[in-house]
């Protein structure tokens, strides 16, 4: 039985990384040149790793879904990327943001991987500086800073309101330079649609080209999987429309244990839903919530009111107004964690003071803020947000106050790395937001680029070569062997039997209504009764799906049913274990609220005792239960507190 | 809403292609373009394209949905194309297909849709296009030759304010290419300036100027796009507002390098 080895070396904190990278093996620049590597992704991730595993002399092969490795979805980040420069004199520090990450995700994270982020933080602002990443700066010519949501210091660099846009340019470029040197080859809209593994060691892919149908095969001696997060689960979210999570999947079902599948990241600022003819949802920034403030009305017919659109926002008064934010966590205020400011939202909005004609939004208002520095001043900061803001809804947010509500936007969730962010299948890594490691129950603000880039460009490319240090006598994987054919047939014969339903329902419409499914029983907060609930209409739907789902045309052609039809028959089988797994947490963290685990007041109640762990599962066939291995959570170095942002 | 939308229609890159129309119905203005899509989509799905195979389920290779690239749907990822009623994304400015509303239409109005029409980015299906050739120019020399653990201290390397804002004004291409299929010679040059100028405008990037204008104009030529004639025709239609300014930069970075070749 494959047993959980975390592989976190032993001494003080601050030695750990340091004493590590002394220890592993490395491979001779000779002995480079003959490994070969495949990265699946290109966001912040995997662009970065492919780009510095072909900058160190491996044959990389990276594989994207989309027309251009630059269209993967980290470019919709807007806000920044943490780091622990200090440049701000504030007391900032690598223990600091270290701290900030480990109680933001409610103490459900590895201590020694949580460090490890903060310690690579600086690198990362140095490199992407270095490869012209136009970074906000002041008049003297220095970097400047913002401040981001769970943080009390300003530590976030920036790009404008496209911070993830000009970081993945960045590692796009870097990548491109590679190709250049021919040491990495890009396979643009490719599909990963599952593993090879040989004598229980990750060999390679099967691809599907999605211009021309063809089942491709890809052998390497390592594989690398950077395919983002499986919040398209819900269907609307702030993802990407072709985000999915098959890859992960696909190695879940290879035997690589799934962490954490309930740890979901909602979005407080996003434009609210409108209508059910709406495909995604869109973020607007937390960095606005520096200078934004968060309010409902103080009196239901005001909420009334608005909700009929017989009255503006901006018609009620000071006095009149509920920053409740602000009345709840004064030392943090609008500035509070991602789950936090959530749940709050929902909280005023199911007490019926929600503002829009749903009754499902929140004012986010900059009056105040304009009032105090101009309009110019707000403008330079977020205008290009305003801009969007008013292309979406029709409405000037330097007039009006923005409406927003919390949306699916992250899963903390993923496949369960160790320390080297190697699997439970060997030769098999994880890196970025789809592996579980850094954020625990909830991510810190602008940790996502960060770490995203933290393991590409200086952690996996060092962990990577104490496996490959092994393979060097090994010869290029056959791709004729017996391993390859049979996982070809498995998805040949899996798009047979979707074209084969000839059913009448769209794959859309059967994704909506998982999707209401998972928001309904599965989101912001959860009970026993609703996950039960939704695991059993899951199931449901999951089987009406296979026989009345409508998927036209052939394999071989250019095909975009057919993707969608593949990706959500797998959502149909994730959300299922993410229930589960929510279900087995009983206790509340981060953004996992049980509802039958809260204080008086209505914050989350963790249960320690019983749930310091990282539920683990692991696949053991179609229809056949998951069984749950657990990872203890060892807190060494920092004191396990209740995490409350309401104290002064 | 009501609108008649006629589409072009294209099997892949060899067949020979054809305009096709089709109606949408109860369309909310808020509901934005490629929603609207959507809904055609759903609409071709659950009647069967085909009038023989309405009532009798989908009937595989009847229904034919619209292919058409998109992802982000925020205006960011720049994969989402099309020309509608004639314009490069649509009836409105700076925006992407994506952040076009349907309330920038008109009620009952006929709307037309076609891919970007252009020989450097041949047809694949319908609407989507092949864009690898801007790939092929970043490649060339759109990057600055820095190694993973190379970089000095971040605030080592200053950067005037200004020439940060504008190399951020320049590094906003979402390269959708709407500047080559607006461009009545098909030229790529408001695209390879963006990235040339927003790098030379950086210390960091000055070391690499002379070899980095040369090597991705001379790809860009290489690759079929035509010259620019300074019609501003990409100015206009760029969904990012990227000033023509750039592209004199890249004039200068590429006259002064082969100056001194």
């Amino acid at each position: 039985m494959t047993k959980l080895v975390s592989h976190v070396p032993e001494g003080p904190l601050e030695q750990k990384w340091i004493s590590h990278k002394n220890n592993i093996r490395i491979v001779s620049p000779a002995n480079k040149r003959k490994l070969e590597i495949i990265v699946v992704g290109t966001g912040l991730g995997g662009a970065s790793a492919a780009a510095s595993l072909g900058e160190l002399g491996y044959n990389v092969k990276v594989f994207c879904i989309s027309d251009s490795p630059r269209r993967a979805h980290s470019i919709a980040a807007q806000g920044g990327i943490n780091a622990a420069k200090n440049y701000r004199n504030d007391n900032d520090s690598v223990y600091r943001l270290f701290h900030d990450t480990i109680k933001s995700g409610d103490y459900r994270s590895r201590e020694a991987n949580v460090y490890r982020l903060a310690e690579v933080s600086n690198n990362i602002i140095d490199h992407c500086v270095a490869q012209g990443v136009p970074f906000g700066r002041d008049y003297s010519g220095l970097l400047d800073n913002r401040s981001f949501g769970g943080g009390q210091v300003s530590r976030t660099f920036y790009a404008r309101g496209q911070t993830g846009q000009q970081l993945l340019l960045g590692a796009y470029a870097a990548l491109n330079r590679q190709v250049t040197k021919e040491r990495v080859k890009t396979y643009p809209r490719h599909e990963m649609l599952d593993l090879v593994v040989i004598e229980g060691e990750a060999k390679g892919i099967i691809a599907r080209n999605l211009v021309t149908g063809k089942i491709e095969r890809f052998g390497a001696h390592a594989v690398v999987i950077a395919t983002g997060g499986y919040g398209n689960c819900y269907f609307l979210s702030t993802y990407a429309m072709t985000c999915n999570g098959s890859a992960i999947w696909q190695c879940y079902k290879k035997g690589a244990f799934f962490a954490n599948p309930s740890f979901t990241q909602i979005h407080p600022t996003c434009i609210p839903v409108e209508g059910d003819q709406q495909s995604k949802l869109t973020l607007m920034s937390e960095s606005l919530r520096n200078d934004g403030r968060i309010w409902v009305p103080k009196k239901i017919e005001d909420a009334k009111k608005l909700q009929a659109g017989e009255l503006k926002g901006s018609q009620i008064p000071e006095e009149d107004r509920d920053y409740y934010l602000e009345r709840r966590y004064p030392a943090f205020g609008n500035l509070v964690p991602r789950d936090v400011a959530s749940r709050a939202a929902k909280e005023r909005c199911d007490a019926g003071f929600g503002v829009n004609n749903t009754g499902r939004g929140v004012f986010l208002d900059f009056s105040t803020a304009i009032e105090r520095l101009g309009k110019e001043v707000i403008e330079a900061r977020y205008g290009n947000l305003f801009q969007m803001y008013e292309k979406i809804t029709d409405v000037n947010a330097y007039e009006e106050p923005m409406m927003i509500y919390p949306t699916i936007h992250y899963t903390m969730g993923g496949i369960w790395v160790d320390y080297n962010l190697q699997t439970t299948i060997p030769g098999l890594y994880a890196i970025g937001e789809a592996n579980f490691s850094d954020h625990g129950g909830n991510r810190l603000g602008a940790s996502a680029l960060m770490q995203g880039l933290a393991d590409g460009y200086f952690i996996l490319p060092y962990t990577i070569g104490d496996y490959l240090a092994g393979k060097i006598l090994t010869p290029k994987t056959d791709i004729n062997h017996p391993a390859f054919a049979e996982a070809e047939k498995g998805i040949t014969d899996r798009i047979n039997k979707l074209f084969d339903v000839k059913g009448r329902r769209s794959v859309d419409s059967y994704h909506k209504e998982l999707g209401h499914i998972m928001w309904e029983y599965v989101g912001m907060t959860r009970n026993e009764e609703g996950l039960k609930k939704a695991i059993a209409q899951i199931r449901k739907l999951r089987k009406e799906y296979w026989e009345n789902v409508c998927v036209p045309g052939e394999n071989n052609e250019f095909n975009q049913e057919l993707e969608k039809a593949l990706r959500v028959a797998d959502f149909m089988e994730m959300g299922e274990l993410m229930a589960l797994d929510a279900l087995n947490r009983r206790e509340s963290c981060g953004g996992h609220f049980r509802e039958e685990m809260q204080t008086e007041d209505g914050e989350t109640k963790r249960d320690d005792e019983n749930f310091m762990y990282v539920s683990a599962w692991e696949f053991k066939g179609e229809d056949r239960e998951p069984v749950l291995h657990k990872e203890p959570l060892k807190f060494e170095f920092v004191k396990v507190a209740s995490r409350s942002y309401a104290k002064i | 809403m009501n609108f008649t939308l006629k589409i072009w229609r294209q099997k892949n890159a060899k067949s020979k292609g054809h305009f096709e129309t089709y109606k949408v119905q109860n369309i909310s203005p808020g509901t934005s373009f490629l929603e609207m899509l959507d809904i055609l989509n759903e609409q071709l799905i659950n009647e069967g394209a085909d009038p023989i195979a309405v009532n009798k389920g989908c009937k595989g290779k009847k229904v034919d949905p619209v292919a058409f690239d998109h992802d982000c749907r925020e205006g960011i990822c720049g994969i989402c194309s099309l020309y509608i009623n004639g314009r490069a994304h649509g009836p409105d400015n700076e925006i992407t297909t994506c952040q076009l509303y349907m309330r920038k239409f008109k009620d009952g109005e006929t709307i037309t849709v076609e891919p970007w029409r252009t020989r450097g980015f041949p047809i694949l299906k319908d609407l989507v296009v092949d864009r690898g050739a801007f790939d092929k120019i970043l490649q060339a020399g759109g990057f600055i030759s820095v190694n993973a653990g190379n970089a000095p201290d971040a605030n080592a390397i200053l950067v005037q304010k200004e020439k940060a804002n504008e190399s951020m004004d320049a590094a906003a291409c979402v390269g959708c290419g709407a500047c080559v299929a607006t461009c009545k010679n098909g030229s790529a040059m408001l695209f390879v300036a963006s990235r040339v100028s927003s790098l030379a405008l950086l210390p960091q990037g000055k070391i690499e100027g002379a070899r980095r204008a040369k090597a991705m104009v001379a790809k860009m030529d290489e690759l079929g796009f035509g010259s620019c004639t300074n019609t501003r025709a990409c100015e206009l239609e760029c969904p990012k507002g990227i000033s023509i300014a750039h592209i004199a930069r890249l004039n200068r970075e590429f006259l002064s390098a082969k100056l001194k070749d």
